[in-house]
Parts: C-alpha cells; sequence; structure tokens
C-alpha cells in the first residue's frame, strides 16, 4: 500500500484533536482587556449621596474601579465586604475606591449599599456609557489604576481579601 | 433506594453492553452461532435495562424525590407536571440516559428488522452498537451518573433552568433531534460491518439507505424544531443564530445529505464504495461531535451544559472513532475499487458529485467558522468571534449554487444527458423561474442574492411540479385513471424518486421562507405610554395595560397591546417578563402572531415599575410560516421514500461481488 | 444549457442594477452597525438583535455617535479599542484571518477542479477499447458452457 494512504489518516486526524483539547485550556467567556496598561478613559461618577468624582481630580491616588449590580449574586455579595475593608484600610494611603452601579434601579443599590455599609463613593451608570468605555461585559469587574492614570489589572469576577491587598500594594 | 437502584442498573447495563460487543464479534469470526444469539441476547437485555433505569428517572422526577441529586437539580415542587416529566433531558447527566435508551431501541430495531436480511454483517453490526452503547452507559455509570444520591435531601428542588420551562416545544426537540443523531449510530455499524465481512451489495446499501432516510428525517425535524424553539421561546426576533451548537447539528445533516445522494451512484455503477463509507463515519462523528461540543465547555453556546469533566472523555472516544474507523477504510481500500465507470461529463452523476463537493464545502465553512475563534487564540492568542455576518456571507453563495443543482439534477438524465434530452427537460422550468424573477423585483426584491435566491427556489420547484405532471400524464395515457390515482400510484411505485421530490419541494420553502424573511424584515422599537400606539408596517400596535401577578413558581409582568390594521382590530397580543426565583434576569415571552403571509412579533423590552409606560419591539417576518411548513413537507418526502413496499422481491439478487473473504485478510 | 446560463447572467444583470438603496437614514445605519457588533453579556447574538440592556445601551451609543458625525469605521474601532477584536461577530479581514474567509471557496474550487479530472480519467476509461485478457471465468460457469456448447454442437 501506498505510504500516503497510510499516512493519510494520523496525520490528518491528530491535528483536529489537538486543536480540541487544547480547547479545554481556554476559557471562552474569559475575554482580556485591550485596556490593560494603556491610560483609563476619563469618567465623571457622580455619586448615590451627591458629589461627583473625576478621573481627573484623582490624579496621584491610585484607584479600585469596581463595577458592580445589587442583582449580581452571589460574586457581588461575596467581594463587597472585602472591598470595603481595603477602602477602610488603604484610603490614608493614597488608595481610593470607586463603585459604579451598572444596569440597576437606584432603590435596589442603595438597598445593597445599606446591607454591606459600603463608605466608599458609589453611582450609577444610567446609560452605560461609562461601563461600555472599559469594556465590561459582565459584573463584577474590578480594574486597578495606578497614580499615572494607566491600568495596572483588571480583575473578572469576585475579589478576595488578599487578591485586593496584593494588588493595592503592587500600585502603592 | 431509587438511587441504588439506578445506578445498579446502569452499572449492569454496561457489563452486559461489553460483554455482547465481545461476544458478538468473536462469534462472527469464529463462526459460532451460540455467541452470535448471546449478543442478540444482550441487545434485548440492554433495552430492558435502559428501558428500566428511565421509568426508574421519571419516578423519581414526578414523585418529586429530592434525595436524588438529578432531582433536586432539575426539579421543584412549584414545576408543573409536564416540565417535570421532560426534565428528564433538562440537563447533562439526564440526557445521556436519553441518548442511552434511544441508542438501545434503534439497536434493538436494527436487530429485529435487519437480522433475517444481513446474517453475515449483522453480528458485526451488533457489536459495534453495543460498544458505542457501551461508552454512554460508561459515562452514566461513572462521571455522569444521573442517580447519585445527595445527602441530606433537601426540602425542595431548585428546578429546571427557566428556558426550559417556557414553551412545550421542549418535550418534542430534544427526543427528535437525537433520534436524528442517533440514528445514524446503525448506518455506521453496518459501514463497519461492511469493512469487516467485505460486503457491500444491493442488500447492505438497501440496508444502509433506510435507516440513513430515517436518522435523515429526525434530523430534519430535529434542527428546524431547533430554529422554532430560537423563535418562540429565546425571544430575539430571530431562528438561526449561527450558535456553534446549532452549527453542530447542521453538520451531520449535510454530511448525511451529501451520503444519500452519492449512494445513489454506489447503486447505479458500484462506484463511489470508499467515498460513501468515509462519508457515513464522517457523519457519525460528527453526531459525537455535536454532543461534544455542548459538554466540553471549549465554546460558548446557547446550549452549553454546565462543564463538566466529561469532555475529555468525548474527546477520547471520537479519536478512537475516527482513527479506528478511519484507518480501518484505508487499510481495506485496496479491495473495494469501483466497478464502474462514468460514462459521460454531462450527467446525473456530475451533478451529484457537484451536490457532493458543495454540502462538504457547505459543511466544511460552517466547522471552520465554528472552530476558528478556537484557532485563531491557539495561533495568535487573539479571541475572534464568528457569527451571522461571517457564515451569511460565505454560506449564501455556496447554498444558491446547491440550490440551483437541486433544480438541474432531476433533470439531467443519468449516464449520458443528451442536448435534446436537457432541452426537453430545461424549456418550461426555465420559462417559470424567469416569470418568478420579474414577479419578485415587481414585489419589491431588490439584490443580487435575494433574487437569485427567488429565482432558483422557483427553479427548482418547477422541476418537481414537472416530474410529478410528466408522470401522471404517463399513467394516465396508459391506463386512464383519475388524477390523484395517478398520483398515488405513481408514487408508490417510485418512493425513493417521488419522495426525494417532495423532499426537495420542502427545501424550496424553507429556502422561500427565510429569504423572505430577512429580505423584508421590517423592525422598530419605541417606549409607549398607556394608550399610545406605533405603526410599522401595515399594523399600528397600542399599548393598553401592564398586569403583574404571582405564579407558584415564577413572578410575571404582561403587557397587553391591541394591534389593528387600517383602525379594524386584528388581535390583541401579551409578551411578557417572568421572574424566576433562580435566575438574575427576567426571562422574556415573546407574543407572536402567525399567519402564512407574515409574522408579527411582539417583545416587551422593558417598563416602568408603575406600569406607566413600557419599551416595545416590534418586528414584522413574512413568509417565517413557510420555513416550518418546509421542514414538514421534507419530513413527508422522507416518510414517502421510506415507506415498505408490500412487493416481494422477485428474483434472489446475483451473488455480488465479495471484495475479500473475512478469516482470510 | 447554454440558455440556463443566460438565463442565470439576466437575473444576476437585473439583481445588481436593482440593487437596494443603502440605507442612509439614521435608524437603518444604526442597525447594519448594531448587527456587526456582538452583544457582551449573550451567546452569540448581535447587539442588534439581543433584548439585553447592555445591548440597548450600546445601541444608543452607536445611534449616538453616529449623529455626531462618526463614521461606522471610527465607531467600530472605537469598541475594539474597548473590548478587542472578539466585539465584531465577524474576524476583520487581515491577516490570519483571511484563512476564515478564504478556505472554504479555495477547498470547493480545488474540490471542482478534483472532481473534473476523475471524471475526464473515468470517462476516458469507460471509453477505451478493452485491452488485455478478459478476467477468467468462474469454473462453474464454464463447465456449464462447455456442457452447453457440446450440446449446440449436436
Amino acid at each position: 500500500m501506498a505510504t500516503w494512504k497510510k499516512l493519510i489518516v494520523p496525520i490528518v486526524i491528530t491535528p483536529i484533536l489537538l486543536l480540541l483539547a487544547y480547547g479545554f485550556k481556554t476559557n471562552p467567556r474569559q475575554v482580556p482587556s485591550p485596556l490593560v496598561g494603556n491610560s483609563a478613559p476619563p469618567f465623571a461618577l457622580s455619586s448615590f449621596d451627591g458629589g461627583t468624582t473625576g478621573l481627573e481630580q484623582l490624579r496621584g491616588t491610585a484607584i479600585v474601579l469596581n463595577f458592580w449590580a445589587s442583582w449580581c449574586f452571589p460574586a457581588c455579595f461575596e467581594e463587597a465586604p472585602a472591598l470595603e475593608a481595603a477602602w477602610r484600610a488603604y484610603k490614608d494611603r493614597g488608595v481610593m475606591v470607586l463603585g459604579v452601579d451598572i444596569q440597576d434601579r437606584e432603590a435596589d443599590a442603595k438597598a445593597f449599599i445599606e446591607r454591606f455599609k459600603l463608605s466608599f463613593p458609589n453611582g450609577p451608570d444610567p446609560q452605560g456609557r461609562m461601563s461600555i468605555d472599559y469594556g465590561v461585559y459582565g459584573v463584577p469587574e474590578t480594574f486597578f489604576i495606578n497614580r499615572e492614570g494607566t491600568i495596572h489589572y483588571k480583575h473578572v469576577g469576585a475579589l478576595t481579601k488578599q487578591m485586593l491587598q496584593g494588588k493595592i500594594e503592587e500600585m502603592l | 433506594m431509587i438511587s441504588t437502584l439506578g445506578r445498579f442498573t446502569m452499572a449492569l447495563a454496561l457489563g452486559i453492553a461489553l460483554y455482547g460487543a465481545i461476544v458478538s464479534i468473536l462469534g462472527a469470526r469464529r463462526r459460532k452461532p451460540a455467541l452470535i444469539e448471546s449478543g442478540r441476547g444482550a441487545v434485548f437485555a440492554v433495552f430492558g435495562l435502559a428501558t428500566f433505569a428511565v421509568l426508574l428517572m421519571e419516578a423519581a422526577l414526578v414523585g418529586r424525590d429530592f434525595s436524588i441529586q438529578y432531582v433536586a437539580r432539575n426539579a421543584s415542587l412549584g414545576t408543573p407536571l409536564l416540565y417535570t416529566v421532560i426534565a428528564m433531558w433538562g440537563a447533562l447527566e439526564g440526557s445521556i440516559l436519553l441518548w442511552i435508551w434511544i441508542l438501545a431501541f434503534m439497536s434493538l430495531l436494527a436487530v429485529v428488522i435487519e437480522g433475517k436480511r444481513n446474517r453475515e454483517a449483522m453480528p458485526y453490526a451488533t457489536g459495534v452498537l453495543l460498544s458505542i452503547s457501551a461508552f454512554f452507559l460508561f459515562l452514566a455509570a461513572f462521571p455522569a451518573n444521573p442517580f447519585t444520591a445527595i445527602f441530606p435531601p433537601p426540602a425542595d428542588g431548585r428546578g429546571p433552568n427557566p428556558l426550559l420551562q417556557n414553551h412545550p416545544l421542549m418535550a418534542i426537540h430534544p427526543p427528535c433531534l437525537y433520534a436524528g443523531y442517533v440514528g445514524w449510530s446503525v448506518p455506521y455499524a453496518f459501514a463497519m460491518a461492511a469493512l469487516m465481512t467485505g460486503r457491500l451489495g444491493e442488500e447492505w446499501i438497501r440496508t444502509v439507505r433506510r435507516w440513513s432516510i430515517v436518522a435523515w428525517g429526525f434530523l430534519t425535524v430535529g434542527v428546524i424544531l431547533g430554529g422554532w424553539w430560537s423563535y418562540e421561546v429565546l425571544g430575539w426576533g430571530g431562528y438561526w443564530a449561527w450558535d456553534p451548537v446549532e452549527n453542530a447539528s447542521l453538520l451531520p445533516w449535510l454530511t448525511g445529505t451529501a451520503f444519500l445522494h452519492s449512494i445513489m451512484i454506489q447503486e447505479r455503477r458500484k462506484m463511489l464504495k470508499v467515498w460513501n463509507l468515509a462519508l457515513i463515519i464522517t457523519t457519525f462523528a460528527l453526531t459525537i461531535f455535536g454532543t461534544f461540543l455542548t459538554r466540553s465547555g471549549i465554546l460558548s453556546s446557547v446550549h452549553a451544559f454546565s462543564e463538566s469533566t466529561i469532555g475529555p472523555l468525548f474527546l477520547a472516544f471520537i479519536g478512537v472513532i475516527l482513527l479506528v474507523s478511519f484507518g480501518f477504510l484505508v487499510y481495506r481500500s485496496d479491495g473495494l475499487k469501483a466497478e464502474g465507470d462514468l460514462d459521460s461529463l454531462v450527467s446525473r452523476e456530475t451533478a451529484f458529485l457537484m451536490n457532493n463537493l458543495l454540502l462538504l464545502g457547505f459543511a466544511f465553512a460552517v466547522l471552520l467558522g465554528t472552530l476558528f475563534p478556537l484557532i485563531s487564540e491557539a495561533v495568535r492568542g487573539v479571541k475572534v468571534s464568528v457569527g451571522e455576518p461571517f457564515f451569511n456571507k460565505v454560506n449564501v453563495p455556496i447554498g444558491l449554487v446547491l440550490i440551483f443543482l437541486m433544480a438541474i439534477g432531476p433533470l439531467i438524465a443519468w449516464r449520458r444527458a443528451s442536448l435534446d434530452s436537457l432541452r426537453r427537460n430545461f424549456s418550461l422550468p426555465l420559462l417559470l423561474a424567469f416569470l418568478g424573477t420579474g414577479v419578485s423585483s415587481i414585489l419589491g426584491v431588490r439584490g443580487l442574492y435575494p433574487l437569485l435566491a427567488f429565482s432558483l427556489a422557483m427553479f427548482a420547484a418547477a422541476t418537481v411540479i414537472q416530474e410529478f405532471a410528466r408522470g401522471v400524464r404517463a399513467r394516465r395515457q396508459i391506463s386512464g385513471e383519475g388524477y390523484l390515482t395517478a398520483l398515488s400510484n405513481l408514487t408508490r411505485r417510485s418512493r425513493r424518486r417521488y419522495g426525494g421530490l417532495i423532499v426537495h419541494l420542502g427545501v424550496v420553502l424553507v429556502v422561500i421562507g427565510i429569504t423572505a424573511s430577512t429580505v423584508f424584515r421590517l423592525e422598530k422599537e419605541v417606549s409607549l405610554k398607556r394608550g399610545e400606539s406605533m405603526h410599522l408596517g401595515r399594523y399600528q400596535v397600542r399599548f393598553d395595560d401592564l398586569t403583574a401577578w404571582q405564579e407558584a413558581h415564577r413572578f410575571v409582568v404582561q403587557g397587553t397591546f391591541t394591534v389593528l390594521n387600517a383602525n379594524r382590530q386584528v388581535a390583541e397580543m401579551r409578551p411578557s417578563k417572568r421572574f424566576y426565583p433562580s435566575e438574575q434576569q427576567p426571562i422574556g415571552t415573546v407574543d407572536v402572531r402567525s399567519t402564512p403571509r407574515e409574522d408579527l412579533y411582539l417583545i416587551l423590552s422593558s417598563f416602568t415599575q408603575d406600569g406607566a409606560s413600557a419599551t416595545l419591539k416590534v418586528l414584522i417576518r413574512p413568509l417565517v410560516m413557510w420555513i416550518w411548513i418546509g421542514g414538514a413537507v421534507m419530513a413527508l418526502g422522507a416518510l414517502v421514500a421510506i415507506w415498505p413496499d408490500r412487493r416481494v422481491l422477485a428474483a434472489e439478487p446475483v451473488k455480488e461481488r465479495v471484495a475479500w473473504q473475512p478469516g482470510r485478510s | 444549457m447554454r440558455r440556463t446560463l443566460l438565463s442565470l447572467l439576466i437575473v444576476g444583470v437585473v439583481g445588481v442594477w436593482l440593487r437596494p438603496a443603502v440605507g442612509v437614514g439614521l435608524e437603518e445605519q444604526t442597525q447594519l452597525l448594531a448587527a456587526e457588533l456582538r452583544c457582551p453579556v449573550c451567546q452569540n447574538l448581535s447587539v442588534g438583535d439581543s433584548p439585553s440592556e447592555m445591548a440597548n445601551q450600546m445601541r444608543e451609543l452607536v445611534r449616538e455617535k453616529l449623529k455626531n458625525g462618526e463614521s461606522p469605521e471610527q465607531i467600530r474601532a472605537y469598541f475594539v479599542s474597548r473590548y478587542g477584536e472578539w466585539i465584531l461577530l465577524a474576524p476583520k479581514r487581515q491577516g490570519f484571518n483571511w484563512v476564515a474567509w478564504l478556505l472554504p471557496f479555495g477547498a470547493i474550487l480545488g474540490g471542482v477542479g478534483v472532481i473534473g479530472f476523475v471524471v475526464r480519467r473515468s470517462v476516458s476509461k469507460s471509453r477505451a477499447p478493452r485491452e488485455g485478457p478478459l478476467p477468467p471465468l468462474d469454473p462453474r460457469y464454464a463447465s456449464r458452457l462447455q456442457a452447453e456448447l457440446k450440446e449446440w454442437g449436436q
């Protein structure tokens, strides 16, 4: 039998199997953000209790920008205490924690803030402009913006205290 | 108790399947009838055990036995009975149980129906079928056991995924689709048997074709029902999103259709033996590939069952199937050379070869597009998306050429088509196609692809009608029967041919439906206050009311809209949003008013808390109903083609050329 | 065959001539662009088709950007800069992505060539006069043939 005939079957089929096997290592739901390493898009967040915070004002401060929603269970519920703790620990060391509430209702958002006693500024994103500007595709997502205004790291999913601490320390 | 019983049943069935597979093949090779009988018995036993397992699971579901993990996850006290019963196939483990049962049933049918006619091949085929069953039983006995117990049993279950309890279609779409997938196991088993016995004669072709048409028919209905489900239940206004799992159901359909055509060449000219075997193997492998995609988590899809560990097992199974089957085929290929030759370039044989090429090209485009995000990530490290814009741009031209082939295929003679015959056959359909094009452009169709689609569809329809008309006329000239009698006798005499033509007619309806609903689609999204109206096309839609109430298993907010046409009330429609306790986002339920002319489709996008205003999206899509009707016509054609003749076969078939003798290779 | 091709040609010319007027309205342009963007929170749906809130917001943004005079290319580039290439529902026609767009057609064209070659070879084989010895006669028939020839001979 001709050599090519003997080899054709494994030669054609093996790459396909390898490709599919490679698929097990990837996660189709994790999309890497092109913003990491670039300047953070400017924003002006009006918080629930009045007052506006803009990116320009915060030049020189490290920012933890957290996108959340009151219906995002269980992830946002898990990370809210960690965020509050991080805020309290680092607010005098030049770190700002900001929460952006997306696709939500004001009453539900305020109830969420009340439930976890969040003392850092939280504001709505009524038309989604800010979340689109940051390439947000789910909640929760957190951006770590360093003092020069560059996005240092983006985290998708709930944050733990250790992770928060680690990333904030990296920025200081 | 049910848990232990169920787990034992699965393990026992696995053991018997393995035993039966080994014993069947051994018995066939060593010519020991006792072993073969035992293998046959194993098929019956596996079916019995599978039926018992299904009944057990249903008993657990209906009895709300939450001590079983599957029931706790997929049923709840508040879920209505119908959705509790069909929850059996709503999640991973149960769907594997359904697959096992359908496979066991089809294996049983194959053994009973084909046993006498295919004495030499049957034990080999039985062995292959039991091996496939063994794989799925292995999954059900170990990693994906539906009867796993949970301790302590919860007070109430989570209930099925809300998308799966929104519409009774969930009762028929999965079983139908699975029957379509599983059905291809039988042709595959006989194909492997042919490689083992060396026999590929008339009886083998008849057997394989019979089961292929059955599998194809179920697969067609399953795919069309999937589109219907997407349209009515997912509620985004479309019926096909080129989602990876939708694509995966289309792939075996395409290769299966190619096979149903090229097998005719083998039947008449004893050519393409290797090609046809390769097509059967590919189709079967693609059916497993489809279930692999849903369960592996490598591509994101609407259908993805939760990611599980059985992905690698499926991949290994596919790898074994491909390497062993194709390896065997290549090994035997020398004995499978063509016994005939082609007579002319212009012939139906060539048209069928082109048909095969284009169907496989279409399938290749779909497969490439589906896997390209993975390929791109592997090669460039960059994630890309491949969705509707890509598939439409690539597949539509290929599809148009396919419709052209479908139109001319029946008009070109076998072996050699003379210019005269071409002229005679083509004139009337061409003329009608021309007229059709004219009518289409008057009706407002613009653009090359839509015009071509309509013209070619009409060309194909004219061909089918011409063939029927000629046949009826010829019969009446001889026998003087009435039209209907002539028609039914004509069809009965040549079921495959006329059944096939009916299928072509069904395809024409589907193509016209898809083209019209895409090209003439109208949509508008507007916020309305109570009493306000909006208009789209011929209709005015007025927002009347917004009501809300609590049901046992969900909270419903429903909008009432009155639809008017020239100030005359046409309908009252009620799209809603349903809030399920286990879901973060509400599930929208659309309301569709379907007529043969067009569908009016209402989506309740959002509403204010006080019910004073609502945002409504309205779609008008003409001729959508033609798609569903076309699907039914295709299934009807398959039924006609496969309906058994009561004719007794005249004489013993001539001893077919045997490629090699078993036991002496 | 000639007539078929001629009629198809006519249909083609008519079709191209009657090309649909390119939608200039804001709504149509928004719909066209929205159909090319992937809804980030859905499974494989476009921003145009998706009923989700995020898709609504993205549609609004596209509409506003178009109103401000941005070109479709600029708007696409904006979304790609925020989400990555993944946000486009069809791979951009550049570099490696050409594989996806061209390989199917290449394969089909290649297939046409293969079919042409195979068919021609088969046709010429059937036309060639049978050369060489005929395949050996099955011995059962051979003895019967002898017997019948003897009968005829009588």
